[in-house]
């Protein structure tokens, strides 16, 4: 089983929501000092799924990143966990895209790679939250896509993918090869190991530039964008919290209830 | 592009009747489209569907393109994405809206990528630029830590809409429109996927959407023995429970009660958030409640910017004493 997860670094979204910071003059986010930038949560819960399948039936997994500034012990971590080998779209051209021009550029990255049965991607990047990337690269590729998976098993040339709906789930099945947006309900990605990380250490990511891709530069990065972003700002917050207190904190409780009957919430 | 005129929404189908986002997508496109002086168009895709469109055009809507076939029974991906292609290039609509649900998540992307426009997901707030008579789409990102306004020189210019973020007009069966059947042609032999089975979570007692009042736990809750006492308490409040995300994830509640950017989104009377810290992600899917109250042991957390009251200490103290109060003031 041939696999391919794409993965992005993103500021930690798990950072106290205080440390986040615009630049308004710029309109970006300025990265919380001290707080080193992650893998998003739901690409690793795509690495995730890939390693079960490595685990069940064996296979290779490649994972590709776009983005600059990639710090190596960030975008490594799927090889410590386990993945085969690591590509970097790194270069300033594929910067400043959005979901139409990074899907054509990791579109172009995997047909570069060739064989392969499935492409993982999380089901949306921690930062734009836009989770559009994953079926983007299937449309342009001519691949079935499933969102939203909580599981994946794969049989004899299809896969069964449970597909989160909003009371429970859809149990779909689709030939290979197929791309899967993995949900966060499919459960905590492993730890890293020691041997992974040692092994990961002496790893050097593959780096492709435009060139390397048969693709345009006109469609990647900030060229191909196609939506404009006029604004980025940080919505105000009234907070007026009214703390209600009490003798101990059972009396607190209490009261509690006393103030919401009171203003008519019980 | 000159040509593309109008607004267009997707008007999904719940158990025969309009879905309420359905409805709250007309009440904002007949704002957008009120603005550009056009039409509101309503597209309604199903297997049995063309009864619905008189209370589409009771909701707001102008024309409805009615497109059935018995194929078109339940969402596909390789079933709908040429549906809304074939209609997008017939109607040639300026502006095109879905729901940000589990249908638009899936849908308005791969529809976008095929029609070679954009789309802006999950936006909050929709509106027409009075100069450019642009769309302008506001959306959270950063998990809500912040908001982006984004526009496109490409048509349609797409959009998904959050739940719960756009209001509905009042019904009105006297409203007149235009009813347009479309032909599907559909090719059965190119839909790739099959759905084997369907399961559904069995909910105990009120839906956690359709609650007055919701109660939530968090990582703090410590387990699920935890989410029993906070049952209880729904229970006798006449609430739903719900969780932020680390409770689901640790398995101590089912994913289906989560309340987030990734879960549900609730907009109830009263939310009370116990021992949650109150990530950008969570407040995503409770920010829309009319009170919202906050039990944390850290008077720092972020929850107690949102909320309207709180009380600062250990949830397994307070929570006992104030059902036993409540209990006392309801009898």
């Amino acid at each position: 089983m041939n696999m391919i997860v794409c993965v992005k670094q993103v500021i930690d979204p798990e950072a106290p929501p205080a440390s986040f910071k615009i630049d308004a003059a710029t309109n970006s986010v300025v990265p919380p000092a001290g707080v080193p930038p992650v893998i998003s949560p739901f690409d690793e819960q795509a690495i995730e799924a890939a390693l079960r399948i490595k685990d069940a039936k064996g296979g290779k997994i490649t994972v590709i990143s776009l983005g600059t500034g990639l710090l190596r012990d960030v975008v490594k971590k799927p090889l410590s966990m386990g993945a085969d080998e690591l590509i970097l779209l790194e270069d300033p051209a594929f910067d400043g895209g959005d979901s139409w021009s990074t899907a054509a550029a990791l579109a172009a990255a995997i047909k570069k790679v060739g064989e392969f049965d499935i492409v993982f991607c999380g089901r949306q990047a921690a930062d734009w939250d836009s989770g559009q990337v994953g079926s983007g690269i299937a449309e342009i590729l001519g691949l079935p896509s499933v969102t939203l998976a909580k599981k994946v098993e794969v049989g004899d040339s299809k896969v069964t993918v449970e597909r989160v709906i909003p009371d429970g789930y859809e149990v779909v099945e689709v030939g290979l090869p197929a791309l899967i947006t993995v949900s966060n309900e499919l459960g905590e990605p492993r730890y890293a190991t020691i041997k992974g990380i040692m092994s990961a250490k002496r790893k050097e990511p593959i780096i492709w530039a435009p060139a390397d891709l048969e693709i345009d530069t006109a469609q990647i990065g900030a060229a191909g964008r196609r939506v404009k972003m006029l604004r980025l700002f940080q919505p105000v917050r009234e907070g007026a919290c009214e703390i209600i207190e009490g003798e101990d904190e059972a009396d607190a409780g209490a009261n509690l209830a006393a103030k919401l009957a009171e203003v008519k919430l019980l | 592009m000159a040509d593309n005129k109008g607004v267009l929404i997707l008007a999904e189908v719940v158990d025969g009747k309009l879905a309420a986002i359905a409805t709250e997508l007309l009440g904002v496109g007949r704002k957008l489209a009120d603005d550009l002086g056009e039409e509101l168009g309503a597209l309604l895709v199903g297997s049995e569907v063309s009864g619905i469109a008189q209370e589409a055009i009771a909701f707001g809507a102008d024309k409805v393109y009615v497109v059935e076939a018995p194929a078109l029974k339940d969402y596909r991906t390789d079933s709908y994405v040429p549906v809304v292609e074939k209609v997008a290039k017939e109607v040639m609509p300026k502006i095109l809206l879905m729901g940000q649900n589990s249908v638009g998540r899936d849908l308005a992307p791969r529809a976008a990528f095929r029609l070679e426009t954009s789309v802006s997901t999950d936006c909050v707030e929709l509106a027409i630029d009075a100069d450019s008579k642009q769309l302008l789409m506001t959306k959270p990102v950063y998990g809500g830590n912040a908001r982006a306004i984004y526009t496109t020189e490409s048509m349609p210019q797409m959009a998904t809409l959050r739940v719960k973020a756009g209001e509905p007009l009042e019904r009105d069966d006297a409203r007149k429109g235009e009813v347009v059947n479309i032909d599907a042609g559909l090719d059965e032999s190119a839909i790739r996927t099959t759905v084997k089975d369907t399961v559904l979570e069995e909910i105990k007692g009120i839906k956690l959407e359709d609650a007055n009042i919701v109660i939530s736990g968090g990582r703090g809750i410590g387990g699920p023995e935890g989410f029993q006492e906070l049952e209880e308490l729904a229970r006798m409040l006449k609430g739903a429970v719900g969780a932020s995300r680390p409770p689901c994830d640790s398995g101590w509640v089912p994913d289906t009660i989560q309340v987030g950017l990734t879960g549900k989104i609730v907009s109830p009377d009263l939310y009370i958030a116990v021992a949650i810290s109150g990530s950008s992600q969570h407040l995503a899917g409770c920010g829309g409640s009319k009170n919202i109250v906050a039990i944390n042991r850290d008077p720092e957390a972020n929850i107690f910017k949102e909320a309207a009251y709180g009380v600062v200490g250990d949830w397994k103290k307070i929570i006992p004493a104030f059902k036993e109060k409540a209990k006392g003031l309801l009898a």
